[in-house]
């Protein structure tokens, strides 16, 4: 039952209160089945907790670190040895990132511009690593690629 | 929709679709009538241009991104990864990492179109193509990859943020296929992208060194030192000297993690400089965290006890300094009344493993009262288990008695999901640390009170166990079970526990005239109507040893096995343990009575199996403490116990030696499925073995066939490549670690449980008669979950398949029919793959098929033997081993193996009455082998000798060394 015992991210989800998929990343293989799956059981998971619970949740063998801001949930499914607060401060980090590029982010900037949002994802978070952690030099490389469209 | 490409335009025909599309129908209609669009326009006479191209593909995605089936345009999004434009190459990438496909023509073309991105010195479009291998990540891109990417990693070129790609993205391809990257000189100058100037490129570094290291520690020890010496100079650095790496005044929170972690990957540096730099590092974290902070945002705490966290991780994994570790304990002292619930909690958890080090245990210690606390008062669960955990990690003689109580106070208001773990905590605990066994025995009828539904067999199996193996607690606990059984409703654990006790030691209580044997009889009769069957079976057995115990009940309980409801039950088991329960009362002598029903023998000391379910129950998730036990093999006991000691060995259950019936005769070989007419049935029905009367109907038979191993390679018994319709040999894993120590307890017995852990449970029946046998697998689902795609494969045989879905609780059964066609010295390996909530499991055993199941017994007088014997005097046709008992040397428990092995008894054939001597032909459909052995033990000194002489070397030395793992 595992997904093999190694450090880092299995995947990210971003979802809002009802439940809709506003971005999904895999640094696994899952088949389609199975990431519906694991979209619903997150949310399950995640949206009983209160503002007084953790934001760490056992999750399979595995833990989700999340942050809500506004009605969006950030998940990042971790290995239950992970640090949490790096997880939770990268969340706020690509947060932050976020709302300095579309000035003052909303959840419909994440959908009409999901693939944008991918781009930032894969600035800051690679092969379910961090990648770049400095703002500065991520918003620095998308106006960089905004320039190029 | 049209306008959904680009920007504004995109938002508005978004929004007017969200608003026009009210219902799913609507939706549906609205995506179908799009994908028509674009479908004609992909396959329109006029060639798209780039731009076109690009905003349709972006569509395909969106929709597919909506949930919707996507299935063309896969072609048009490969095109675009040849274009010269950023948006057009990106949207390209973008849908081939969503929707990868395995098509091997397209992934021809991506990989060109990857190769020349990866040739163009273009940074951006370098970057892509990288993170297109990260994402996709796939076996196929790692062969054509895997060689150039080390090389962009350390070129002196490279930009920096192509080598932080270029690094990730090897990783990646390490994590999939560790084959495909071979270290070699690159390796070195990516441990000094530690010294690189550029932060983010040190912390993508950072992962992939770790990564590496942990397979190849040596190639890359050279890291520790520079790990130290970069840590050392982030660590010592104003709040504001690392610029775009601070955060929220904390330098570089993320790099400093991840350099605590690579130094986690090795031991103390040996280096007293490095050490000392390091250790003063460690020293630094530690004392900021008394500083004030910073900032009050809880962004500069968090990104400030990220680092501390993991410090303190360090210091606990180096273990070697007694003042760091102190201090450490003393920091999550202080969160454990943190106003902050996230930090409670990593404390408690971090501490859990500070616990068990000999340095801070007493120091962790001192903090009970606030654990209790936290335990009784945490509105979050996951904190309260955390308390929980630490509680048990703190727990040693001192203060067993008071954590015990609270987690057992806890218990009866306890969230349902950690009631079982912290049934086994408590019960681990009451047997570790009892001092006195009468406070064990309390403390576990408790949890039955309290918490039965959540008291496992195991936990109830194991006060049998020790009851039975301390006479000084026996008739406390007769008189204990006896009160608990009062109660009006008492849990049906109790009645077990009760039951088994009181037919074991009912007679130590029996001349109190409140539990006269008549009163002990009716309390547990009372509560007979009311039991599962696997109950009322046991309490069968109890009423037979009653009237071994107490004649006097004789009458009373006749009557009860006498009444229909007994002898005429609809289940069988119950059925025959009434029927041969009354005979057995009627016919047998008072002295046959009492040996058959004599006591239990001591069971033999071993691990606590409730430790080895507390384990499985942690699972892969369990801390790194756990995760050592894991390795221990002990802990792949998965039956907690119950390899086959000389009570057991001819029982099909694990459950059978608490029956006490362990005098009776073990039966000459092993029994006929149905079992009829055998006293040593399986006291739970549960097990799969015990199941009668489950034959094949006719077009479940297939064949399977063991063929000759090819010439050149005596072990391989799969000579025929040809693997089963679905599973190639190289789809089916190693076999478990304990694959061959499940295997021995088939040598010489044909049914049993083969394998069980949480989730499933394989039972096993057979039967062979010559070359041939029948082979019954029961898939048992302990779950109340379906399993999906369920599918066990016994490698290179035909399986029919079973049904590809187990109902929670359900069981699904398999035939095989094996044909021995010659020799073989391996077993088949069946392989179980199936989904339990999402996740695959899969699972290799070996199939309990060994040559000697092919055994037809030969009886031949003395001469003939000695004639045979001689015969097969060349010394490569012998194989012999002397070794020592492992079990105790009862002389019938050996015939009863030997027989079990299959091969002929002969009397009176050896000088000396207390060797054994046996003999047999191996029957093949190649050819026979005839077969004699010789056991000889030696009491005295423990040991047997045992002698194989067969006309086939491997044979003998085969069948030597099955046999001799089994005394």
């Amino acid at each position: 039952m595992s997904w093999g015992r190694r450090d880092g991210i299995r995947f990210i989800l971003i979802q809002n209160r009802a439940g809709k998929t506003r971005l999904a990343k895999w640094y696994m293989q899952f088949d389609d089945d199975e990431k519906q799956k694991l979209i619903e059981e997150v949310h399950a998971v995640v949206t009983v907790r209160d503002a007084k619970h953790t934001n760490f949740v056992e999750f399979r063998n595995f833990k989700i670190i999340y942050r809500r801001y506004a009605g969006l949930y950030f998940c990042i499914c971790v290995d239950v040895n992970d640090n949490n607060l790096a997880y939770l401060e990268a969340i706020h980090n690509f947060v932050e990132v976020l709302n300095e590029y579309f000035h003052n982010v909303c959840e419909l900037d994440l959908v009409f511009n999901f693939y944008k949002v991918y781009t930032v994802v894969d600035e800051m978070f690679l092969a379910g690593e961090i990648r770049e952690t400095s703002q500065t030099k991520v918003l620095k490389q998308l106006l960089m690629l905004q320039s190029l469209e | 929709m049209d306008a959904m490409a680009t920007g504004e335009g995109r938002r508005e025909g978004v929004r007017d679709r969200s608003r026009v599309c009210k219902s799913k129908e609507a939706e549906i209609k609205r995506i179908n009538k799009e994908l028509a669009n674009i479908r004609s326009k992909f396959k329109g006479d006029k060639a798209l241009d780039g731009y076109s191209k690009k905003k349709y593909v972006c569509k395909l995605l969106f929709i597919f991104l909506l949930g919707h089936d996507i299935d063309f345009g896969h072609m048009e999004a490969v095109n675009l990864l040849s274009s010269n434009k950023y948006t057009e190459k990106q949207i390209g990438y973008l849908f081939i990492s969503v929707l990868v496909n395995s098509n091997s023509e397209l992934i021809r073309l991506i990989n060109n179109a990857i190769k020349n991105d990866l040739a163009s010195r273009n940074p951006t479009f370098m970057c892509l193509a990288l993170h297109c291998i990260a994402n996709v990540g796939s076996r196929e891109m790692g062969e054509a990859f895997a060689a150039d990417i080390p090389r962009i990693l350390v070129a002196g070129d490279s930009m920096d943020s192509v080598k932080q790609s270029a690094a990730l993205c090897l990783l990646r391809l390490y994590k999939a296929s560790p084959d495909l990257v071979p270290m070699g000189e690159w390796t070195a100058r990516v441990v000094h992208l530690l010294n690189d100037q550029h932060m983010g490129v040190v912390t993508a570094a950072v992962s992939l060194i770790t990564c590496l290291c942990k397979k190849n520690p040596d190639d890359f020890k050279t890291c520790v030192s520079l790990a130290v010496s970069r840590l050392s100079r982030i660590v010592s650095s104003a709040s504001t000297d690392l610029q775009d790496y601070t955060y929220y005044f904390v330098p570089a929170p993320w790099l400093s993690v991840k350099l605590l972690r690579l130094l986690q990957c090795y031991p103390p540096p040996e280096d007293a400089a490095v050490k000392g730099r390091l250790v003063e590092c460690l020293e630094t974290v530690l004392n900021k965290a008394q500083e004030p902070p910073k900032s009050k945002k809880v962004q500069h705490s968090n990104a400030k006890n990220a680092i501390l966290f993991e410090t303190i991780s360090l210091i606990i994994h180096y273990d070697s300094e007694p003042n760091l570790l102190v201090r450490a304990c003393n920091q999550l002292g202080q969160f454990l009344q943190h106003r902050e619930t996230n930090l409670r909690y990593l404390a408690l958890e971090s501490m859990c493993t500070l616990a068990s080090s000999e340095f801070s245990h007493e120091a962790v210690k001192t903090h009970i009262d606030t654990v209790i606390n936290a335990l009784k008062t945490e509105r979050d669960v996951s904190v309260r288990q955390r308390a929980a955990d630490l509680l048990y990690a703190m727990c040693d003689r001192s203060n067993a008695k008071q954590i015990v109580s609270e987690m057992l106070r806890y218990l009866e208001t306890a969230d349902y999901a950690i009631r079982e773990e912290i049934v086994l905590k408590v019960a681990i605990l009451a047997e570790k640390y009892a001092v006195d066994y009468s406070w064990y025995v309390d403390t576990i009828l408790n949890l039955i009170r309290i918490a039965g539904d959540y008291v496992s067999e195991e936990v109830w199996y194991r006060v049998l166990q020790i009851v039975t193996n301390r006479d000084d607690v026996q008739g406390y606990a007769a008189k204990t079970v006896f009160e608990a059984l009062q109660a009006p409703a008492c849990h049906e654990n109790m009645v077990k526990v009760g039951g088994y006790i009181l037919g074991e030691f009912g007679n130590l209580i029996a001349g109190d005239p409140r539990s006269s044997p008549p009163v002990q009889f009716s309390l547990l009769h009372s509560k007979f109507h009311l039991c599962s069957v696997a109950t009322r079976a046991l309490l069968l057995s109890t009423y037979i040893k009653f009237i071994n115990l107490f004649p006097e009940t004789k009458a009373t309980i006749q009557g009860v096995l006498r009444a229909g409801s007994q002898l005429r039950n609809a289940d069988v088991e119950l059925q025959q343990r009434a029927v041969e329960y009354l005979t057995l009362s009627s016919v047998a002598s008072t002295d046959v009575l009492a040996t058959v029903l004599e006591e239990m023998p001591p069971f033999p000391e071993r691990e606590s199996s409730i430790l080895a379910k507390l384990k499985r129950k942690k699972g892969p998730g369990a801390g790194s403490a756990l995760d050592d036990s894991r390795r221990d093999p002990s802990s792949h006991d998965i039956n907690g116990g119950v390899e086959p000691t000389p009570s057991t060995v001819s029982t099909p259950s694990p459950s059978a030696d608490l029956l006490g019936l362990r005098a009776a005769p073990p039966p000459a070989a092993p029994p006929a499925p149905s079992g009829a007419g055998n006293l040593l049935v399986d006291v739970f029905s549960d097990s799969p073995a015990a199941q009668p009367g489950l034959g094949p109907s006719p077009e479940e038979a297939f064949l399977s066939e063991l063929e000759p191993p090819a010439p050149e390679s005596p072990m391989a018994l799969l000579a025929d490549p040809a693997p089963a319709a679905d599973a190639g040999p190289e789809d089916i894993g190693p076999p478990i670690p304990e694959a061959d120590e499940l295997l021995n307890k088939f040598v010489c017995r044909n049914n049993g449980v083969l394998f069980e852990n949480q989730l499933l449970q394989i039972g096993v029946k057979s039967e062979f008669r010559q070359n041939l046998g029948r082979m019954y697998l029961f898939y048992g689902n302990k779950t109340s979950v379906q399993f999906q795609n369920f599918s066990p494969t016994v490698l290179a045989v035909q399986t029919k398949r079973v049904a590809s879905q187990v109902d929670g609780g359900a069981q699904v059964q398999q035939v095989l029919n094996i044909e021995c066609l010659r020799d073989f010295l391996t077993p088949p390996l069946l392989s179980v793959r199936f989904r339990y909530g999402g996740a695959p499991q899969s699972l290799t055993l070996k199939l309990p098929v060994t040559i000697n199941k092919f055994f037809q017994p030969t009886e031949m007088a003395a001469q003939d033997f000695f004639q045979r014997w001689k015969q097969l005097s060349l010394p490569q046709q012998e194989a012999q081993k002397i070794f020592k008992a492992n079990h105790p040397m009862d002389a019938e428990v050996t015939k009863a193996k030997l027989l079990g092995f299959g091969s002929a008894l002969l009397d009176n054939v050896d000088p000396n009455p207390e060797n054994f001597v046996g003999a047999g032909i191996i029957q093949t459909k190649a050819l026979q082998v005839g077969c004699l052995l010789r056991l000889e033990p030696n009491a005295q000194a423990q040991m047997y000798r045992l002698t194989l002489r067969t006309s086939k070397e491997p044979v003998s030395r085969h069948l030597c060394e099955l046999l001799a793992q089994q005394f």
